[in-house]
């Protein structure tokens, strides 16, 4: 199972980029000047989200550098020992919807320090690959069309990220 | 929230960098987090320009309606208000492929392009629209079939089986996407209620 999905993945781009120039020209549509048209707007696009990513990861570095985080942590860690989330993965936690490359380097170090086959090296190799970075996936996105109020979103992707730690936490210690 | 989830990072960081006596590092760390900003930005204008002209291909092909066709149940159930035909169904399917094969940096290109189909269907062009939160809810909550990177560091680490996490994984994130997709269901409700 585990070698097809990866054969896929390996694949997948390299037969998306065979594909659809060949089915385009097929149905007749002057491949190149139709994929420079559609890549004119490129630039523009990502230019746009700089003012965004710029506001939220200042605040983020702040956050972080200051030792705010370290503060976040044991306040929250009543709560998430609740859930029966063990301490040493608690700012991993709470890294992961802020800062996908800190968060990382957190997993990293949990599984260089307790071993890859540990319990709270299997915990925080679930919790990494089952999240995703919720601030900046938002920022990025809302950022390219412009977008200012996000109404619910915030709220709705921290609910999503603690159900997948609650989650995380289960399935691990059930299975191994 | 995102105005007050931004002010109490800064204002709270501030005061407890005071407090540590620390206060140099906050110079330091508005100006790295503002130059980092920049660099992914500058770093994703190569990959989105090429993903938007395979898409544009794509889409003059048929192709992205075709996609979007095959899984035209499913998404008419989380995006009622965005039409059959329109660009957005292909774009977000291309995108939770991309997500779901743990094509990184695939997924985000197609996620900006699916964002800028969902504008042209928003009415108030600076505000989130239903369709919108749905889509990134989706999006950061979505199944990964392979966490590659988390599965290189446990080989680095003398895993005796690094991909063994694979399964809880897909387990952990199928249950955060159904979570997410009842959540924003009802956040939907409140909200639209509150707005009008």
């Amino acid at each position: 199972m585990f070698e097809f999905i990866s054969e896929l993945s390996r694949w997948a781009i390299p037969v998306i980029l065979l594909v659809v120039p060949l089915v385009a020209v097929l149905r007749g549509v002057k491949v190149y000047e139709t994929f420079v048209e559609g890549a004119e707007a490129g630039f523009a696009t990502a230019v746009k989200t700089i003012p965004y990513l710029v506001a939220m990861m200042v605040a983020i570095s702040i956050f972080r550098a200051s030792g705010a985080m370290e503060v976040l942590v044991a306040s929250l860690s009543p709560l998430l020992g609740f859930v029966g989330l063990p301490a040493e993965v608690l700012p991993h936690a709470i890294m992961r919807p802020l800062s996908g490359g800190a968060a990382l380097g957190i997993a990293s170090d949990i599984v260089k320090t307790y071993g890859p086959d540990s319990f709270l090296g299997r915990l925080v190799s679930t919790m990494q690959g089952s999240c995703d970075t919720t601030f900046y996936v938002l920022t990025l996105y809302f950022g390219s069309v412009g977008i200012r109020k996000y109404r619910y979103s915030v709220l709705l992707g921290l609910v999503a990220d603690f159900t997948t730690l609650v989650a995380s936490v289960f399935i691990v210690s059930t299975l191994f | 929230m995102v105005n007050f989830v931004w002010l109490a990072m800064v204002v709270f960081g501030i005061v407890v960098a005071g407090i540590n006596g620390n206060i140099e590092v906050v110079t330091k760390a508005a100006f790295d987090g503002a130059n980092n900003a920049v660099k992914i930005s500058i770093s994703l204008i190569a990959i989105i320009t090429f993903w938007l002209g395979i898409m544009k291909l794509a889409e003059e092909a048929g192709l992205v309606r075709a996609l979007a066709w095959l899984v035209r149940p499913v998404m008419r159930f989380l995006f009622p208000s965005v039409p059959r035909e329109h660009p957005a169904m292909g774009a977000i399917v291309m995108n939770l492929s991309a997500n779901i094969l743990g094509l990184g940096n695939a997924a985000t290109p197609m996620g900006l392009i699916a964002m800028r189909e969902l504008q042209t269907l928003n009415h108030s062009k600076d505000t989130a629209s239903d369709s919108m939160c749905t889509f990134l809810a989706l999006n950061t909550s979505c199944v990964t079939l392979i966490p590659t990177t988390i599965i290189g560091i446990r080989l680095l680490y003398g895993s005796s089986d690094p991909t063994d996490i694979v399964g809880p994984t897909i387990i952990a994130t199928a249950f955060s996407m159904l979570v997410a997709i009842l959540v924003d269901r009802l956040l939907r409700l409140f909200y639209s209620g509150k707005r009008r």
